[in-house]
């Protein structure tokens, strides 16, 4: 993928040194006191070395010492502003009482305004946007696989053999996204619309990779997985309305289709047994599981406002 | 060493009901669905759109209209 255009003197410093001299000595002093948005597309940028080529940055750059360290002082932080945002349910035990709490949560909905009042247009935006993550949808998760137990390893390999395909490349979820775009004359290559991405959905791609990436954070990875999935049916279904009722292609709406039936099944495996089998092994880690599934609904509240902000549709509402 | 539960069912309190593996479900007319995912959720409250598989509806309706 091609680097995106920075947004600020850290990015700016980073992107450049990627590009020519790989000299990072100077960038890691912009780690303090950088903007947020900034040290969230440093990070985002430094994230992908392990997903995928970048054009013109050599592979080895991946374990650079130097890039690990500015990764690790935009992570230490990342992980300070969630944390600081968190505070745990009291008198609630996850694996019985996860899918109670996420309903009593109301944040922004996205497919809600989607559904019924959204344009073509903004539509295609919140799909620009989205592909951040759904061109690589669960692989943050794979990396969790190796630090779980028996029961959590069995368990999320149950779940993600089905969001890979099931053994068949056509029903591979982010697969499904690519066709979805590419119906719609969006480019599905991996990274072109970063620019358009705005700083809640960089935070939000960020805080994945930040739980998938280190096996001290795992119980806050099945925790955002939980939560996540525990989301996605009914709005799924919403999505797929909303397309539908404005003519999108048929392989959009196929991906949302696929997700009303897939996720009823996987929110219920996630809580039950991945967790549920985290949990049973390490019974100090719900704390971390809270973490992650708050944090994921709290990010994706966040998204919403600033979308629907974005468009004015917030802005109407309070004058409404 | 010890073995771990794998049921090939479970039930989930006020939503489906999980299916490991292959099975054939016979929908409200008698007709015959098979299953296609590694692990399939059937509805148990009988009002999915996708019925005989759970589309989340369960999780909109009232206490007293969801499974036991
Ligand atoms: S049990 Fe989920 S929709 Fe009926």
């Amino acid at each position: 993928m091609d680097l995106p255009t920075p947004r600020g003197p850290l990015s700016e410093a980073l992107v450049a040194a990627l590009r020519t001299d790989r000299e990072f000595l100077g960038v890691l002093p912009l780690t303090t006191g950088h903007d947020t948005e900034d040290g969230a597309l440093a990070l985002w940028v430094l994230h992908q070395l392990h997903y995928r080529d970048l054009a013109g940055v050599p592979d080895d750059l991946e374990w650079d010492p130097q890039l690990i360290r500015i990764r690790t002082v935009l992570e230490h932080a990342l992980e300070s502003r969630l944390r600081a945002r968190f505070s745990a349910p009291s008198g609630r035990t996850f694996t019985d009482d996860l899918l109670t709490w996420v309903d009593e949560q109301d944040g922004h909905s996205l497919a809600t305004y989607v559904h019924r009042d959204a344009t073509r247009e903004q539509v295609l935006e919140l799909v620009r946007v989205r592909s951040l993550y759904h061109l690589m949808e669960s692989d943050p998760t794979a990396w969790v696989v190796p630090r779980l137990g028996v029961r959590a390893k069995a368990a999320l390999m149950e779940l993600q053999y089905d969001e890979y395909g099931a053994g068949d490349p056509n029903r591979l979820h982010h697969h499904l996204w690519a066709r979805g775009m590419a119906a719609c004359d969006l480019d599905p290559s991996y990274g072109v619309y970063a620019d358009n991405a705005p700083f809640e959905v960089l935070e939000q791609n960020n805080a994945m990779t930040l739980f998938g990436l280190h096996r001290r954070l795992r119980g806050a990875a099945l925790g955002h997985l939980a939560a996540f999935e525990a989301t996605s049916s009914l709005p799924s279904r919403r999505m797929a309305q909303g397309l539908q009722r404005l003519g999108l292609p048929a392989e959009l709406v196929d991906y949302y289709t696929e997700h009303v039936a897939a996720d009823a099944v996987h929110e219920q495996l996630a809580v039950r047994t991945i967790v549920g089998g985290l949990l049973a092994d390490e019974p100090g880690l719900e704390e971390q599981a809270w973490f992650g599934a708050f944090t994921c609904l709290d990010l994706e509240d966040r998204v919403a406002r600033r979308m629907l902000t974005d468009w004015g549709v917030l802005e109407r509402e309070r004058v409404a | 060493m010890k073995g771990y539960e794998h049921p090939e069912t479970i039930v989930c309190p006020g939503g489906p009901l999980l299916l490991r593996g292959r099975h054939v479900v016979t929908g409200r007319d008698g007709e015959t669905h098979e299953t296609t995912r590694p692990v399939t959720a059937v509805c148990r409250c009988d009002r999915s759109a996708l019925f005989p598989w759970c589309d989340g509806t369960h999780k909109v309706l009232p206490e007293r209209l969801r499974p036991s």
